[in-house]
C-alpha cells in the first residue's frame, strides 16, 4: 500500500482480484482410443489489463482451458475465478466475453442484427453502430453473415465479444485461417481495444502473433504451463544454436557433451552429434581445438524449433485441425 | 481502467445479479424473421399441407358425404391443417439441431440468455409456424368446398393448435437427440409415416392397422380434433395416448436438454 493512493477508497491490498485466477485446473476427456489428459494441473493468474498470450501448439490444453474459463465446461478438479467470480456469474454480469475460433453465428441473419440480437441479452442499450464502427463492420453491416468473409465473420465475432464492455476479454485461436492483410486489421482493432485498458488473453499457436502483441506470454504444452515471462524472456529461453559435428573414429560420451558450455540437449543421428547450446561459439571452439570433431556446422533456432524446444511437441507442426 | 472498474462493481456483481428474462422480445421478433427467409420451411410447412388438402380432400362425392357436423372435405381438410401444424412444430422445434451444429447454442452460452429462454423462444417461434400452417390449410378448405360448423372449426383449430405442442416437444428431443444438421430430412418422412399409420391421412376401419394405430403419436391428436366435426365421442384410447406421448417427448427433451447445457 501507499500513500499516494489516488483512489476514493484506497483498497487493501487482495481487494482487487485477478482477472483471472486458475488453481490446479485439471480435465481428461474419455475418447476410443483412451482417456486424453487436456488439462494437466494448470495454474495461472491474470492481473487487470494484462495482455497475455496463452501460447502452445494444438493440442495443448488451450482451448480447453478456455472453455472452463467461460463455464461451457466443467474442470475436473481445480478451481477457476474470474474477476473473483465464478465464470457462470461473470458471464452473466458481462464482465468477460469471449472470441471464439469458428462457428457460432447464424447465417441467414445480418452483421447488424446479429449485433442488436445480442445486444438485447444483455439487456441495456449498447450503442450497436458504435461497436460496428469499432469491430470495423460498418461497410458489411446490412450483409448477411453467410456472405461475409472469414475476417469479416471474424471481426463479427469481436463485435459480439465487445457488447458487454467486459473487464475481461478471452480470444481463442483469433486469427485461424485468416489471411495476412485480414490478420494485420484483426489485430489492429484488438490493439486499439487494449489501448483502453481491457485485460485480454489470447491463445494462439503462432509465436509471432504471441510477440508482437502481448505483454506476457504463457507457454503450454500438455496442458500445463512451461513458462511464463515477458514475450523476450521467452523468446531468450528459447534463444539457442545447434552446433553439429561429426566424430569419425567415435565421440565422447554424452556426459562429457553434456558438460561443454550451455548445452541443454544432446542427440546423436549416426556419426554426427547435435548439440543445442546457449554458448555456440564456445562449443564449436572447444569441438574443434580439443577434440577431433570434423565438419562442424553452427545453425541457429529458428522461432519454430524455439517453439518446440520449449513446449517439447515434436508433432506440433504436423498436427492440424481441430483443437479441442 | 479496468482496475478501477473491477474495485467498484465486483461486490455489487455478486450480490445484485439481475436474472435475465425468460421472455425476449427482440429474440422472438428476429426468429420470425429467420423463419420467413427460410424457404425450406416456408414450403414444407405452409405449401405442401394446403396442397396435400387440394389434391385428397376435393372430389365431388367428398363434397356432398355427409360426417355429422360438415362434409368429408372439412374432414380432410381438418386433417391436413393438423398434419401442417405437426410439420411445423416438429420443425420449429428440431432446429435446435441446426444451431447446435452451428455453434450458436455455444454462442449463446457466453451471454446471459438464460437456456430455458432460448428454448421458450424456439417453442414460441414453432407454435406460431404451426398457427400459421393451420389457417393457411384453412383458407384453401374454406374456398374450396369444406362445409363445417363453426362451433366445430373453432374447437378443432384449437385443438390441432393446442395440441401440436406435443410435437414441438417431439422435435426439440429429436433436435437434442440427432446430431445432424439436416433432421427434418429424417423427421419429414418420419412424420409422414406417422401420419399415415396413425389413421391422420385417412381412416384406418378395424382391422389391425387400426389396434396398431393406437400406439402411434399421430393418433390421439387426429380422434380428439376430428371429434368437433364428426360429433363422435373421444375415445379413453385417444386421450391416454396424447398423455403419454406427450410425457415421453417432452420428459425426452428435457432430460436431453439437461444433458446439453450440463455439457457443450
Amino acid at each position: 500500500m501507499t500513500t499516494t493512493d489516488v483512489l476514493p477508497t484506497p483498497a487493501p491490498s487482495g481487494a482487487v482480484p485477478p482477472a483471472l485466477e486458475l488453481r490446479g485446473l485439471r480435465k481428461s476427456f474419455t475418447t476410443p482410443a483412451g482417456t486424453v489428459r487436456a488439462v494437466d494441473g494448470l495454474d495461472l493468474t491474470i492481473r487487470p489489463g494484462e495482455v497475455v498470450a496463452f501460447l502452445g501448439p494444438n493440442g495443448a490444453g488451450k482451448t480447453t482451458t478456455i472453455d472452463m474459463v467461460l463455464g461451457l465446461a466443467r474442470p475436473d478438479e481445480g478451481s477457476v475465478r474470474v474477476l473473483g467470480l465464478d465464470p457462470a456469474a461473470a458471464i452473466a454480469a458481462g464482465r468477460v466475453s469471449a472470441v471464439m475460433q469458428t462457428g457460432g453465428l447464424l447465417k441467414d441473419l445480418t452483421v447488424r442484427e446479429t449485433l442488436a440480437l445480442t445486444a438485447s441479452f444483455f439487456g441495456s442499450a449498447h450503442d450497436v453502430d458504435d461497436v460496428l464502427v469499432r469491430a470495423g463492420l460498418t461497410d458489411a453491416a446490412d450483409r448477411r453473415v453467410g456472405s461475409c468473409s472469414g475476417g469479416q465473420q471474424q471481426r463479427l465475432r469481436f463485435g459480439l465479444a465487445l457488447l458487454p464492455d467486459p473487464d475481461l476479454l478471452i480470444l481463442d485461436e483469433p486469427t485461424t485461417g485468416m489471411d495476412v492483410g485480414g490478420r494485420r486489421d484483426f489485430w489492429n482493432a484488438i490493439r486499439a481495444d487494449a489501448a483502453r485498458g481491457r485485460t485480454i488473453v489470447f491463445a494462439t499457436h503462432y509465436l509471432e502473433e504471441a510477440d508482437a502483441y502481448a505483454d506476457r506470454v504463457v507457454l503450454v504444452s500438455h496442458g500445463r504451463v512451461v513458462a511464463d515471462g515477458s514475450a523476450a524472456q521467452v523468446k531468450s529461453l528459447a534463444s539457442g544454436r545447434v552446433v553439429s559435428a561429426a566424430f569419425r573414429d567415435g565421440a565422447p560420451s554424452d556426459a562429457a557433451l553434456a558438460a561443454l558450455p550451455g548445452v541443454t540437449e544432446v542427440e546423436r543421428r549416426g556419426e554426427r552429434v547435435l548439440l543445442r547450446t546457449t554458448a555456440s561459439d564456445d562449443v564449436a571452439r572447444h569441438l574443434l581445438t580439443r577434440t577431433d570433431a570434423t565438419e562442424v556446422e553452427i545453425t541457429a533456432l529458428g522461432l519454430e524449433d524455439a517453439f518446440l524446444a520449449l513446449t517439447g511437441d515434436t508433432t506440433a507442426t504436423t498436427t492440424s485441425g481441430s483443437t479441442r | 481502467m479496468s482496475t478501477l472498474t473491477a474495485t467498484t462493481t465486483a461486490p455489487a456483481a455478486v450480490t445484485a445479479r439481475p436474472r435475465a428474462r425468460l421472455l425476449q422480445p427482440v429474440y422472438l421478433r428476429t426468429e420470425l424473421r429467420r423463419l420467413l427467409r427460410n424457404r425450406r420451411t416456408v414450403i414444407f410447412t405452409l405449401v405442401m399441407p394446403p396442397v396435400f388438402f387440394l389434391l385428397f380432400g376435393t372430389q365431388r362425392e367428398y363434397l356432398d358425404q355427409s360426417v355429422g357436423n360438415g362434409n368429408v372435405t372439412a374432414y380432410v381438410m381438418i386433417s391436413m391443417a393438423l398434419y401442417g401444424a405437426i410439420l411445423a412444430t416438429t420443425s420449429g422445434g428440431a432446429s435446435v439441431s441446426i444451431e447446435r451444429a452451428q455453434g450458436w447454442s455455444r454462442q449463446l452460452r457466453l451471454t446471459p440468455l438464460r437456456p430455458a429462454a432460448y428454448v421458450l423462444t424456439k417453442v414460441a417461434v414453432a407454435m406460431v409456424l404451426g398457427l400459421a400452417s393451420i389457417l393457411v390449410t384453412l383458407v384453401a378448405g374454406l374456398a374450396r368446398g369444406a362445409e363445417i360448423s363453426t362451433t366445430a372449426l373453432v374447437w378443432s383449430v384449437v385443438l390441432a393448435w393446442a395440441g401440436s405442442a406435443v410435437f414441438a416437444a417431439f422435435g426439440l428431443f429429436m433436435g437434442y437427440l440427432l446430431p445432424a444438421e439436416n433432421v427434418m430430412q429424417v423427421l419429414g418422412p418420419v412424420l409422414a409415416l406417422l401420419s399415415f399409420a396413425g389413421g391422420l391421412f385417412m381412416p384406418l376401419g378395424d382391422g389391425v392397422f387400426a389396434t396398431i394405430a393406437r400406439f402411434i403419436p399421430t393418433y390421439g391428436l387426429a380422434e380428439i380434433v376430428r371429434a368437433p366435426l364428426t360429433g363422435g365421442d373421444v375415445s379413453v384410447w385417444a386421450v391416454v395416448n396424447v398423455v403419454a406421448w406427450a410425457a415421453v417427448f417432452v420428459g425426452g427433451a428435457v432430460w436431453r436438454f439437461r444433458l446439453d447445457t450440463a455439457r457443450v
